[in-house]
């Protein structure tokens, strides 16, 4: 077993990627002598040469929109987006041209480009630098949006997401690059598939990237109190699984969703609105959602009040019980 | 009596009106009048910019701020064009314009909040006419553009558009050989607006638009590009083969490349372009080369992309020295000046460390009142389920204190 951060799984898996498959190619602003601002790429440069990991002009739309051009060429290109505020320049190329090629083209071009943004806060940045932006993404058919909350993930996603067909839009919670874990853990999951992390009887908590692990905290301090939480790591947030969630629901009665973005029109809503679909009956009281508010994100001194966390959670966990 | 540099110049060279040591010169593509400069008061105003910005950096490392952009080696870029303007003026800055920001008269330490993370923004931008930073690269040059618009429209004045104008020529606009003269009483009095970017910038999608909207609406703006030469770790070569000030000429607008540590040149260039966009002659890129001589940021290790070669060699270029050189060659200012800005400058960082630490700290509500104009009802019962959140936790932290 290798134990190692999240940031160094992702470089693992980009690795690997760059070794067996020539059409990879990386590109990014800071991404070849620095390493990019999380290191993420760290000795890449320096091993397969500028060639295959370009550093780039300061343009995302630049970026994405170049990317898309060399996906018709047969290659794939992995892009870096130095941060989760920074994307917005590229959204244009995301949303119009590289999410909807292969429908346009009659399913005869494909577009197996891979965005990785560094996502989230809590890390005390200031404006632009802890945004999440995954809900505009999983909004628009033909992107698949995905998250990581463990080094083991980060790698195979990565790689998986690098293999993928289609455009994967990779978050990378930031606020996790620095946790260690295993590599080779649990056994390789598909990209699509959510994750049972935990289980539980009384209760789904419903969790993806950066709030995973609280996740994992609050179902413990909730078990000292006699509560036995099933955690769920989603994982990919286009498609959903909700195979999992639901049979999940289906056993504990109970759900609780948490993401960091602000509540409405996110992800949680999506979550909600299945469950109440397909497991009306089963439900035992309203599914509750834990999520960042409907404003703007807050300056870092606020932020670790704003995020979502343990405390939060374990208050909708003793409101759902007590139904 | 300044004289002209014997070296036959290069379309490119930077214009020079003050040498590195010192040595008053002048360039025929930028006549100017140095007496039209208070040099000593732009030597107080380049220290007081490096002090703050020595003190920023210091009280980042105290863990006092989260991040901290420094300016050190841009101070006479920075300086010469802020000195340009008249109040009436706006500025749209990046995130690096501390320099800028003093010589509005925005209170320093309302500087350091957004790096302090106790607000977003921290000052009213239209108190000194000095925009919020904006942390995106590229996005203010089409706000400048757009508030340009704005004063056409407001002055109702004659346009370049209207008079028709040859945009062929990268240098020497016909006003740029119109030295200006700040009391000049002929010089319109109509606002002009002021915008900086970095040479990154430069690839970014936004800031061609605004080149484009400006040059073909021949709006009042001055593009200010302080070239340090970096993008974090991109080297200028990575955004372009040309020079930044002959990039003007593709979309139409008048290129002025000057040395950026000079501040008499930076002044110069700065104030002649403003004339210009005053008078309705259009917009202007002006390119100060420069450098950059700390890291990207606090949170940068420029050690892993450049050399100390470089960075030794522009520190034989420094903006400060050779204004002082000059002060003390020509007799301008004696060793009691300096000493006195030297104390200043000391005042200045101890109230400046003081008032850092006293920003207040934000209030919980504050995103919630002021994402719109009116409280939504469903951020009204948001803020409650928060402010009740916060009670429990007080209660729950008091409970646990009283256990201890
Ligand atoms: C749209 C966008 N992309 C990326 C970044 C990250 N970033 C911050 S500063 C910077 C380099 C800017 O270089 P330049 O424009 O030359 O200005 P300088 O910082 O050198 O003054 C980058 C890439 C950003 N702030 N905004």
């Amino acid at each position: 077993m290798t134990t190692t951060t999240l940031a160094k799984a992702i470089n693992d898996g980009l690795r690997h990627a760059l070794s067996t498959d020539p059409s990879v190619l990386l590109l990014g602003e800071d991404i070849g002598r620095l390493g990019g601002v999380f290191r993420v790429t760290d000795g890449l440069c320096a091993d397969f040469g500028p060639a295959r990991v370009v550093d780039t002009p300061l343009g995302e739309a630049g970026i994405v929109g170049t990317a898309v051009g060399l996906a018709m060429r047969g290659y794939r290109p992995v892009c870096e987006i130095q941060f989760d505020g920074f994307v917005y320049p590229a959204v244009n190329q995301i949303i119009s041209q590289l999410a909807k090629y292969r429908h346009r083209s009659g399913g005869r071009i494909a577009m197996p480009v891979v965005i990785r943004i560094p996502y989230g806060g809590g890390i005390g940045s200031i404006e632009h630098h802890s945004e999440s932006p995954e809900a505009y993404f999983a909004h628009t058919p033909g992107l698949k949006v995905v998250t990581c909350a463990t080094p083991g993930d980060a790698f195979t996603m990565i790689g998986q997401a690098v293999s993928s067909d289609d455009p994967v839009i990779f978050l990378e919670p930031k606020r996790r690059y620095w946790t260690k874990g295993e590599l080779n853990g649990a056994p390789p999951l598909d990209l699509h598939r959510a994750r049972t992390v935990r289980t539980g009887s009384d209760l789904t908590l419903v969790a993806y990237g950066p709030l995973v692990a609280p996740a994992l905290e609050a179902a413990r301090i909730a078990e000292e109190e006699g509560r036995s939480v099933e955690v769920i790591d989603l994982r990919s947030l286009a498609p959903l699984d909700t195979d999992t969630v639901m049979a999940s629901v289906l056993r504990t009665g109970r759900l609780v969703v948490t993401h960091e973005a602000s509540r409405t029109h996110g992800i949680g809503a999506e979550i909600t609105a299945r469950v109440q679909e397909e497991a009306f009956y089963a439900l035992e009281a309203p599914v509750l959602r834990v999520t960042g508010y409907d404003t703007p994100y807050p300056p870092s001194r606020l932020e670790e009040d704003w995020l979502p966390g343990v405390d939060r959670m374990l208050d909708a966990v003793d409101r759902s019980l007590a139904h | 009596m300044p004289r002209t540099s014997a070296k036959t110049k290069d379309r490119h060279d930077p214009i020079q009106l003050l040498t590195p040591q010192g040595e008053a010169v002048t360039d025929a593509r930028l006549p100017f009048d140095p007496s039209g400069a208070d040099l000593p008061a732009l030597y107080r105003d380049m220290v007081l910019a490096r002090r703050l910005d020595t003190e920023a950096i210091a009280l980042q490392r105290q863990g006092e701020l989260g991040l901290w952009p420094s300016l050190f080696g841009q101070e006479a870029a920075q300086i010469g064009a802020a000195r340009a303007l008249r109040p009436a003026d706006m500025v749209f800055p990046t995130y690096r314009e501390h320099g800028v920001a003093w010589c509005r008269g925005l209170d320093p330490a309302s500087l350091l909040g957004l790096f302090r993370g106790t607000t977003l923004g921290g000052w009213d931008p239209r108190d000194v006419n000095f925009n919020l930073y904006t942390l995106v690269i590229g996005a203010q040059t089409l706000h400048a553009v757009g508030y340009a618009m704005g004063i056409v429209r407001d002055t109702g004045r004659i346009t370049g558009t209207d008079r028709g104008r040859d945009t062929g020529s990268d240098f020497a606009d016909p006003a740029v050989e119109h030295p200006v003269d700040p009391a000049d009483p002929t010089d319109p009095t109509d606002p002009a607006v002021l915008a900086f970017l970095g040479d990154g910038a430069l690839s970014e999608g936004e800031t061609n638009e605004a080149f484009i909207w400006a040059t073909t609406q021949s709006l009042p703006v001055v593009f200010f590009c302080q070239n340090n030469q970096w993008a974090i770790s991109a080297p200028y070569s990575v955004q372009s083969t040309v020079p930044v000030a002959q990039r003007a000429a593709g979309f139409g607008l008048p290129g002025i490349r000057v040395d950026g540590n000079d501040v008499l040149a930076c002044l110069a260039a700065t104030r002649s372009a403003l004339h210009t966009a005053r008078t309705g002659g259009g917009p202007t890129l002006i390119e100060a080369f420069t450098y950059r001589r700390n890291a990207h940021t606090t949170a940068d290790d420029a050690s892993r992309y450049r050399e100390t070669a470089e960075e030794k060699e522009w520190a034989a270029k420094d903006p400060i020295s050779r204004v002082r050189d000059h002060l003390v060659n020509t007799g301008a200012a004696d060793p009691a000046y300096f000493a006195g800005i030297e104390a200043e400058a000391q005042t200045f960082a101890e109230g400046l460390r003081s008032r850092c630490r006293a920003l207040p700290e934000p209030d919980p509500a504050l995103p919630f009142e002021h994402t719109y104009a009116e409280m939504t009802p469903e951020l009204r019962r948001q803020l409650a389920e928060h402010r009740a959140y916060l009670t429990s936790l007080r209660e729950m932290s008091d409970l646990s204190g009283e256990r201890a």
